[in-house]
């Protein structure tokens, strides 16, 4: 199966149910009806209140064109570095090694978004070095490893509440030492508004960089894809603290619809890189905005 | 990001001319901005609908009372209905077996702080004096089982773990039956974290369910969820039968728009709130407390108790009475600022208040300058502190340069103190107000005379 078929595969119930509202709109009376119901669908898709009501007024209006419309709206939404297929599991690393640091509140996946993008890695037979740098949070490290060996990593992890600053900086150097194609880092969850929290990221981001000048090469945002209008602020607040290269949507496997993180990527002008769509190690797909998109509106033949 | 509902209520009403009571010609327009704040806050859209129809009900037939403006008289009716919904759910507290163990089971979405909620859980009976077990039943993620040993060591809580082979209902039923024999008071399960539409999970929680005949099934609940908050907690609530409801993450800056969502759909209330990282960080649920947050009015109650926990009622009663006789010195300026530092991260104490986190907190609360005049003060010697008189410029030289500052930071103290004796003067001869207050400290940011942190 094809990385769009499972995408679209994990996002089908959300368009199955918008294609029924759109269904139950589209008889006589529609115009103010349907627009009602289109808007609480977008709503229903997280993609918060203005750009609800905008997109339900552009795709009624729109007549014939209105679904397009809609679809152009929200790819607008995006940056146009981020408005194409992301290419990120394929793209060869930037540096030797390359060096990822990811992070993201409690609770987002990161654990599992480390385990799962070592794996693609490795099976692309690259050799992929895990640092553990989540040491606050009890058993991280054995989760990781668990991950490590499913996905044939090395893993380097120092005792529970070590200072994760160390532990990045030794798994850096140890990446550069041992020739490791790429060095992946897990960070402990925080949220955003804890002042200390994002200060220590800041510090490992600092410490990364004197390990290995250059480094890390990206940094990736885990955005939990069942979040809200939360996620701005998860955004704008990480990104204040440190640059950002991608934002990764987990857990779209279920009935969220993750539409938030179109506008989060917009505002902040950082691409989606990564989406999860299930809990198999091979369920982690490239971004497709316009796949994403598709599948995020209701069915053509509704609104024709 | 977010603007208060009572400062958008003020706009939509003064939009509206002669509008000295609420009618049919002004309310929905009033409405819509409700409408907005609570679909930002995550409230699920039908949620929202039912409640503005209520409101709606009421507003139309209120007169406004002599005094209140009308989008005043909305904003409060809004947050009474809220209040109402929220309080009206039940009994918050646990309830208890009459025959021990009190079983209970937590369920949830992943990553919502059901392993962390669990062993809060497990501290906070502990702590009641209750004999307490936790029951290691999520067999999904990996390195699960040992996350909950840790932290149920930590707690000083036996931990049941599977045995080889053995499923999470045989676990559960297994924890149960040796509870019981150990004379436990209450079993916590802690179970995986499961997708409402996995049915494979959602049969093995009914059939862990069956297995612990729980007492108690509380639905764990992130306060950052978005609409899906609604869906979940219908497929829970059918699948295995809610009884509370606990909302995690709220340290954040989520307004938890989530657990209304949840609670319109179960006709459960919340029953505990996990506000931190520590085993020790979880809260008991106050309805109007929440209401208020999910309007963008903040969690002003939460704000003063959490400042009066970590103020020092004897020595701000101690100074109250310095202040009085001699006057402060810059001993006391140290002492309060050092206070101030213990009631934890300023932004984080801005951000109890929704709508004061981000950039606002940043311009308001300028931690870096708190620590630089912590620095300053520290760099005094003891004679100093108490006759600042006497800093003249070669001290003011010595003390910037042991602190790591320049004078004009030095300085910058100095008329801090200045500024703050002034004021204190002015207070006592105000009188009561001084005392009875418990003075400076009290509020955070709200020392007498100090500009700005």
């Amino acid at each position: 199966m094809g990385w769009k078929d499972l995408f679209s595969r994990g996002l089908a119930r959300t368009r199955e149910a918008l294609g029924r509202v759109l269904s139950a709109a589209s008889g006589p009376g529609r115009g103010p009806e349907a627009e009602r119901s289109l808007e609480e669908a977008f709503l229903g898709a997280d993609l918060g209140p203005e750009l609800a009501a905008r997109l339900a007024s552009a795709y009624v209006r729109g007549g014939a064109r209105g679904r397009a419309e809609a679809a152009d709206a929200l790819l607008d939404c995006l940056p146009p570095a981020g408005r194409g297929p992301s290419g990120f599991l394929a793209a060869a690393p930037l540096a030797r090694p390359e060096v990822t640091l990811l992070l993201g509140v409690n609770g987002s996946g990161k654990t599992t978004t480390a385990g799962k993008l070592a794996a693609a890695w490795t099976s692309r037979g690259q050799r992929v070095l895990l640092g553990a740098g989540d040491t606050f949070r009890a058993a991280a490290a054995d989760q990781l490893g668990l991950w490590a060996a499913r996905a044939g990593a090395e893993l380097l992890r120092q005792s529970e509440g070590a200072d994760p600053a160390a532990v990045a900086f030794d798994a850096v150097r140890r990446g550069v030492a041992a020739g490791f194609d790429r060095v992946l880092l897990d960070t402990a969850g925080r949220l955003q508004t804890k002042v200390n929290l994002m200060e220590e990221l800041k510090k490992v981001h600092r410490v990364v960089g004197k390990a290995l000048p250059g480094a890390p090469h990206r940094v990736l945002l885990v955005l939990d894809g069942t979040a809200g209008q939360n996620m701005a602020s998860q955004a704008r607040l990480f990104a204040a603290a440190v640059p950002l290269d991608g934002l990764v949507v987990t857990k779209l496997d279920g009935t969220a619809r993750a539409g938030a993180v179109l506008k989060v990527s917009g505002d902040t002008g950082v691409p989606v890189a990564l989406v999860g769509l299930g809990e198999g190690a091979g369920d982690l797909a490239d971004f497709d905005p316009p796949a994403f998109i598709e599948a995020l509106l209701p069915a053509a033949e509704g609104a024709a | 990001m977010f603007e208060a509902l009572t400062g958008r209520l003020q706009e939509a009403f003064r939009r509206l001319s002669g509008n000295a009571r609420i009618d049919e010609g002004n309310v929905d327009g009033a409405l819509k901005e409700v409408r907005q704040a609570l679909l930002e806050a995550d409230v699920h859209y039908r949620v929202v609908q039912d409640l503005l129809k209520r409101v709606r009900e009421r507003a139309l037939g209120a007169d406004v009372p002599r005094g209140l403006a009308p989008d005043q008289l909305l904003a409060k009716l809004v947050q009474d209905e809220l209040t109402a919904m929220m309080g009206g759910a039940g009994p918050r507290h646990l309830a208890w077996a009459s025959l021990p163990p009190t079983v209970i089971l937590l369920c949830g979405l992943q990553g919502t702080g059901k392993t962390t909620t669990a062993a809060k859980l497990a501290r906070r009976l502990i702590g009641e004096g209750r004999r307490t077990a936790l029951a290691a039943a999520d067999l999904q993620r990996p390195a699960a089982v040992e996350q909950l040993s840790v932290l149920g060591k930590s707690v000083g809580a036996t931990v049941y773990t599977a045995e080889p082979g053995e499923g999470a209902p045989a676990l559960a039923a297994r924890a149960r039956r040796e509870a019981l024999r150990a004379g436990f008071d209450a079993l916590i399960i802690d179970t995986a974290g499961r997708l409402a539409v996995d049915e494979a999970l959602m049969a093995e929680l009914k059939a862990v369910k069956a297995a612990a005949q729980p007492h108690e099934v509380l639905l764990v609940l992130d306060a950052m969820q978005g609409q899906d908050a609604l869906p979940t907690a219908t497929r829970f609530h059918e699948a295995v039968g809610v009884d509370g409801l606990v909302l995690t993450k709220l340290d954040g800056d989520a307004r938890g728009g989530a657990a209304l969502s949840a609670l319109a759909v179960t006709g459960k209330p919340v029953k505990f709130l996990g506000v931190g990282e520590k085993t020790e960080a979880l809260e008991p649920f106050h309805p109007d407390r929440l209401a208020g947050r999910i309007l963008g009015m903040g969690d002003v109650v939460g704000l003063v108790e959490r400042v009066q926990a970590k103020v020092d009622a004897e020595e701000a009663a101690r100074l109250a009475k310095k202040a009085a006789k001699q006057g402060l010195d810059l001993q006391d300026l140290l002492d309060q600022l050092l206070q101030l530092r213990k009631m934890g991260s300023l932004k984080e104490l801005a951000a109890m208040i929704p709508g004061m986190g981000g950039a606002m907190a940043d311009n308001a609360m300028d931690e870096g300058r708190l620590k630089r005049n912590i620095a300053v003060l520290q760099s005094m010697t003891p004679k100093e502190r108490r006759r600042p008189e006497i800093i003249h410029g070669e001290r003011r030289k010595r003390i910037a340069k042991g602190s790591g500052t320049r004078v004009e930071d030095v300085n910058l103290v100095l008329r801090m103190h200045e500024q703050m004796r002034t004021m204190m003067k002015r207070m006592s001869r105000g009188g009561r107000r001084g005392g009875g207050m418990g003075l400076p400290g009290r509020m955070g940011g709200g020392f007498p005379g100090l500009p700005r942190f």
